[in-house]
């Protein structure tokens, strides 16, 4: 019966890695292909598409293009979503759900919609497209998602740390500084290694909103034109490893720290 | 909750400059929107909702909210179903100290772009990719199959992502149910499928509604797994969309458009949340 179970179990996990993988495995195989579509039989291996990939200047301009961006973006994101939670979790407001709400509501609309509604608007007042704009709608993006997860760090023991650091002469802005920030620490990096993870790889509002200042995922976009092409198995492997390497930081510091601070 | 309550605006003060953003990059944005959805093309033929007649008036553009409609649907099943027996598969099959690694591992795609995921898929279903050569050296086709371009490639490329999603949201459904039920149900004599069908499966009905729903909306709202994979064979909303402004420049259509793409997704909100919310309490 048992046995039974866990051969059961182990065909659909191997049926669901198979599937999961299949895809990754084959752009990172034929990324090391060497001919010029990137289609079986496999012939090489070969590291020529890394070395054109990494010696493009486009490629170099682009990456420092989304590096700006994600950085920017998530820094703006990450500060005015803790001091969101932090006023809101914090402090007793009237109207705190409906603003809660307010905050949350751009993850319901469709990053399609409010790319269109930002670059209708730009385009109005006359301002110029390019990274602020798309870093405007970044921080957008990013701004629900940061502010909920500050909100799981503002908690009722951190409340009463903060009066007691209170009553001992703190003024508000070093309760904030040494209390406050020290204790939900973990969760405000943590943030914002996933805004910078979501700036990262987010395509339509950074299509529509920079002009010419391209991000990496506009460029394999527009290697796709060229078709099935190694150099853009290359690309996209270079960036999937940089993806999970910031998922991987999101991961240590959010959940190990989490974990200690509520363990025994 | 010990919430400090001297001071009543200290709070609006740390609100202040998210609301402020929120209001520039996306309140105005959307209200300018909506002002675009009701305005003419031409200057001066004013009226009120031609925009939205010139829209249940044209087949194709209803044709690409029927495919929006009919791909996230098929998505969110076929997503739910892939998702469960590999989330079930690690709840009830793999030993507990593993079971966070294996998870791990196996939604670690998930944090792949769009569209390097998208292209990936893209060389997979090649007339001469792996799975046509695979076929063919089977056997079972002489000719390779057309699978690019196409809905079935749209829908792949979606079931994918969303199958992974859907795992680690039934994943933490299946944790939340007591295994001492299943025993007690073993006890009272019941097989392991009528444990299944009569406790595991109710149980993590709110899970699976929620993947569900997540794959349902956030489906809808996509421009480019449809417009990699599924090229212009049966455009969705999103691409549509895109047309309106790329290609005819028709701005206040392009709005409308967008108006009735997030009218869909909040209905589904609206209807979803409270059922949802009505089944977890009871």
């Amino acid at each position: 019966m048992s046995v039974l179970k866990k051969a059961l179990s182990a065909v659909v996990l191997l049926v669901g890695f198979a599937f999961i993988y299949l895809p990754v495995i084959v752009l990172a195989v034929f990324s090391f292909h060497d001919g010029r579509a990137a289609v079986p039989p496999f012939e090489g291996p070969t590291l020529r598409w890394y070395a054109e990939v990494l010696s493009d200047p486009k490629v170099g301009q682009a990456a420092l293009n989304s590096i700006i961006l994600g950085l920017g973006s998530s820094a703006l994101a990450t500060v005015l979503a803790f001091l969101a939670a932090y006023g809101l979790g914090r402090y007793r407001v009237a109207g705190g759900e409906v603003l809660k709400g307010a905050i949350l509501l751009p993850m319901n609309i469709s990053y399609l919609v409010i790319g269109i509604g930002l670059l209708i608007l730009f385009r109005n007042a006359q301002l110029p497209l390019g990274l602020g704009a798309a870093g405007l709608a970044h921080v957008i993006m990013t701004l629900p998602l940061c502010f909920a997860i500050c909100l799981t760090a503002i908690t009722p023991k951190q409340v009463r740390l903060e009066m007691a650091s209170r009553d001992l002469g703190a003024s508000q802005f070093m309760v904030l500084r040494r209390v406050t920030i020290g204790l939900a620490w973990p969760a405000i990096i943590a943030a914002f290694f996933l805004a910078f993870t979501l700036s990262w790889d987010e395509f339509i509002m950074t299509y529509l909103l920079t002009r010419f200042d391209v991000t990496i995922p506009i460029t394999i976009w527009s290697m796709l034109r060229t078709g099935l092409n190694p150099a853009t198995n290359a690309l996209g492997v270079l960036v999937f490893g940089f993806s999970l390497i910031l998922f991987v930081m999101f991961e240590i510091i959010y959940f190990r720290k989490s974990a200690r601070r509520t363990g025994p | 909750m010990g919430k400090a309550s001297t001071d009543r605006f200290t709070g609006y003060f740390y609100v202040t400059p998210a609301l402020l953003v929120l209001v520039i990059g996306f309140f105005v944005p959307v209200g300018i929107m909506a002002f675009a959805s009701l305005s003419p093309i031409k200057p001066g033929e004013w009226g009120m909702f031609d925009n939205y007649a010139r829209f249940l008036g044209q087949p194709a553009l209803l044709g690409a909210l029927w495919n929006s409609l009919f791909i996230a649907g098929i998505v969110a099943l076929a997503s739910v179903a892939v998702g469960f027996p590999l989330a079930a598969a690690i709840v009830f099959g793999v030993p507990e100290r593993h079971q966070r690694l294996v998870l791990t591992l196996l939604i670690l795609p998930f944090w792949t772009s769009y569209v390097v995921r998208s292209y990936a898929w893209l060389l997979v279903l090649a007339p001469n990719g792996v799975v046509n050569q695979a076929l063919m050296s089977v056997g079972l086709i002489t000719e390779p199959l057309r699978l690019n371009f196409s809905v079935a490639a749209t829908a792949i490329g979606f079931v994918h992502f969303f199958s992974m999603l859907a795992t680690i949201i039934i994943y933490s459904g299946l944790r939340q149910i007591d295994k001492r039920l299943l025993l007690a149900a073993g006890d009272l004599g019941a097989g392991s499928v009528r444990a299944f069908v009569r406790i595991v499966l109710p149980l993590s009905a709110p899970s699976i509604a929620v993947a569900a729903f997540l794959a349902l909306v956030m489906c809808i709202g996509d421009y480019i797994t449809p417009q990699i994979l599924g090229g212009n064979t049966a455009p969705v909303l999103p691409q549509a969309i895109m047309n309106q402004l790329n290609r005819s420049n028709d701005v206040p259509m392009a709005a409308t458009l967008a108006f009735v793409l997030t009218t869909v997704v909040l209905f589904v909100v609206t209807v979803c949340v409270p059922v949802y919310r009505a089944r977890v309490k009871s």
